[in-house]
């Protein structure tokens, strides 16, 4: 393995403090004892970290978030996996088409997917729903998960498969007993990519929320939009806290790029 | 399993699709049609069809400004993130095998850091009082503290955080499927590092570049949130102009003109961009023909 000269690892270098620096800020700021976001800090405090518990909205918008991952993700897990094994399977007309319309939100900017679906739902007075939220979410996450269970069903040997049914085993057996434990790791990592893009979906939210659904993105951004107080920071500093917790610990069973894009580590 | 039944696959893709057309589908068509009703401030959405709405953008300089700030925006970020992300997918490539997992999360991982809480770490950073002026004046820069914050400049750096990674991603892909062996040749045959990144590994990891670069361009060109953090309420984007008929202004026609406009601008961008990939890679298949007829070109 060839290796990098300094001048490639001062580039690194660089450019891991540009990526980590905002994050890294936020979590600095959190622990300041004064009423704004005073840096350099002048001692730790954990003001700002005891006010996140004094703030309901905080809270509820994070349960309500959690809900909102949860229940989209699994729906377009419900959706993504039949539809992946006909793509995967199958040789049929209208198959091109098919990808091409299910993979489609990718292209479609999600201030018009918002106003689209915002359009929509108030017209059957459904708008600021938690049904509302669901069905947009899903739209938005079903392109990740098809990504990651179709990667993981093209990683199988479908002569596996017809060994099965040779044996005599119907076809809902070797769906049940064969395929789906196979491509269960894709499907998980599909349903973590999508709970976590829908935890973290803002634009499309905007639009269908309302003060009884609000998810924690758009609680802190409309938040943000009144004041920057470092109540911000230390709720954004226990978002970017758990988020690397998940990760690590995601990271010993599945690597991130194979989450991202559902190829194997090279 | 192959083609035994024709209604198998059929019935297997009728959920997903059935979502599709109700919940995206429909609403889309629908903004479209919203679009060519006319509006007035006291009797709402009016009942006749026209292009008025289409026609009074397009004369709007409003428009025509916050359009052109799209379009640069979009540009500088995609070319600042090819720049460096290239590059940096490169080193993470030929780290030691233990380094580069650790690397490509701390790459990567922020991409599930929600956008909201990235930009306010710059907002953070970028303010007049922030961390970065604060070093730029211990430097003795000339001119600090600047204004960053609520400028393009602000924009585009939270746009390149935010999209660097992907880019960084899409080329990392398209290097797992590099053959090691060929760049072993080449050093063999006396190539240097330079020569090897720039004849080896770059033509053959291209096609990640170009998605890595469209991928890019589309979501900076659509990106809302953080024009609006970053940028403030003066420097609009159609994204965000189109959120401002919506949930400000409350003209619902124009703002569904807006997100048909921008929804176009993209497929069009998209459409574009495809065909210049597809006839450079023909051209290039031409050329490796021709090279390997006419023997060493030297």
């Amino acid at each position: 393995m060839s290796r990098n000269g300094p001048l490639a690892l001062a580039f690194h270098a660089l450019f891991l403090t540009f990526i980590l620096a905002p994050l890294l800020v936020v979590i600095g700021v959190s622990f300041t004892g004064e009423g704004y976001l005073a840096l350099p800090l002048n001692g730790l405090s954990l003001r700002w970290w005891r006010a996140i518990g004094d703030n309901p909205r905080f809270l509820e918008s994070f349960w309500f978030s959690l809900r909102l991952g949860v229940t989209a993700a699994t729906l377009s897990a419900l959706i993504a996996v039949p539809a992946a094994l006909a793509i995967a399977r199958w040789r049929f007309p209208g198959r091109g088409a098919l990808v091409a319309i299910l993979a489609s939100p990718l292209m479609i900017p999600h201030v018009v997917l918002g106003v689209a679906l915002l359009r929509f739902f108030s017209g059957f007075g459904l708008s600021g729903s938690f049904a509302s939220l669901v069905t947009a979410h899903v739209i938005v996450i079903t392109p990740y998960m098809l990504r990651l269970v179709g990667a993981g069903l093209s990683g199988l040997d479908p002569r596996i498969e017809r060994a099965a049914e040779s044996l005599g085993a119907s076809r809902l057996t070797v769906f049940r007993r064969v395929t789906l434990p196979l491509i269960a790791p894709g499907v998980a990592g599909g349903w973590i990519l999508a709970f976590v893009t829908s935890f973290d979906e803002l634009t499309v939210s905007l639009f269908l929320a309302s003060p009884s659904a609000n998810p924690l993105p758009v609680q802190l951004f409309n938040y943000i939009d009144q004041m920057t107080d470092p109540l911000v920071a230390s709720v954004s500093a226990a978002l970017i806290l758990g988020t690397a917790l998940v990760l690590l610990v995601l990271d010993r069973f599945y690597p991130i790029d194979r989450l991202l894009t559902g190829e194997r580590r090279a | 399993m192959n083609g035994r039944s024709n209604l198998t696959p059929a019935l297997l893709a009728a959920p997903s699709l059935v979502v599709y057309a109700g919940a995206l589908l429909l609403p889309l068509g629908g903004v479209l049609l919203l679009s060519l009703h006319g509006f007035d401030f006291e009797k709402g959405i009016l009942p006749g069809w026209g292009l008025e709405n289409y026609r009074d953008l397009l004369t709007d300089s409003l428009f025509a400004e916050s359009l052109l700030r799209t379009l640069r925006i979009a540009l500088w970020t995609t070319a600042i993130c090819l720049l460096v992300g290239v590059p940096e997918a490169w080193i993470i490539y030929r780290m030691a095998p233990r380094w580069r997992g650790a690397m490509l999360l701390i790459v990567v991982g922020p991409l599930l850091v929600s956008v909201v809480v990235r930009n306010f770490g710059w907002m953070v950073l970028l303010g007049t009082t922030g961390l970065m002026n604060q070093v730029l004046t211990i430097l003795g820069v000339p001119g600090a503290p600047f204004r960053l914050m609520f400028t393009e400049l602000a924009v585009v750096i939270g746009l390149v955080h935010v999209m660097v990674p992907l880019v960084v991603l899409s080329v990392w892909a398209s290097l797992g499927r590099l053959d090691p062996v060929l760049e072993r040749a080449a050093f063999s045959l006396g190539a240097s590092r330079l020569t090897v990144f720039r004849r080896v590994v770059l033509p053959n990891v291209m096609p990640g570049i170009m998605a890595g670069a469209l991928m890019v361009f589309c979501l900076s060109a659509s990106a809302f949130a953080t024009p609006a953090m970053l940028g403030g309420k003066r420097l609009k984007v159609v994204s965000s102009m189109t959120y401002n008929e919506f949930l400000n202004t409350l003209n619902w026609p124009l703002g569904a003109a807006l997100a048909t406009l921008l929804m176009v601008a993209i497929l069009t961008a998209t459409l574009i961009w495809t065909r210049f990939v597809e006839t450079r890679a023909m051209r290039r298949l031409g050329e490796v023909a021709e090279g390997g007829k006419g023997g060493s070109r030297a």
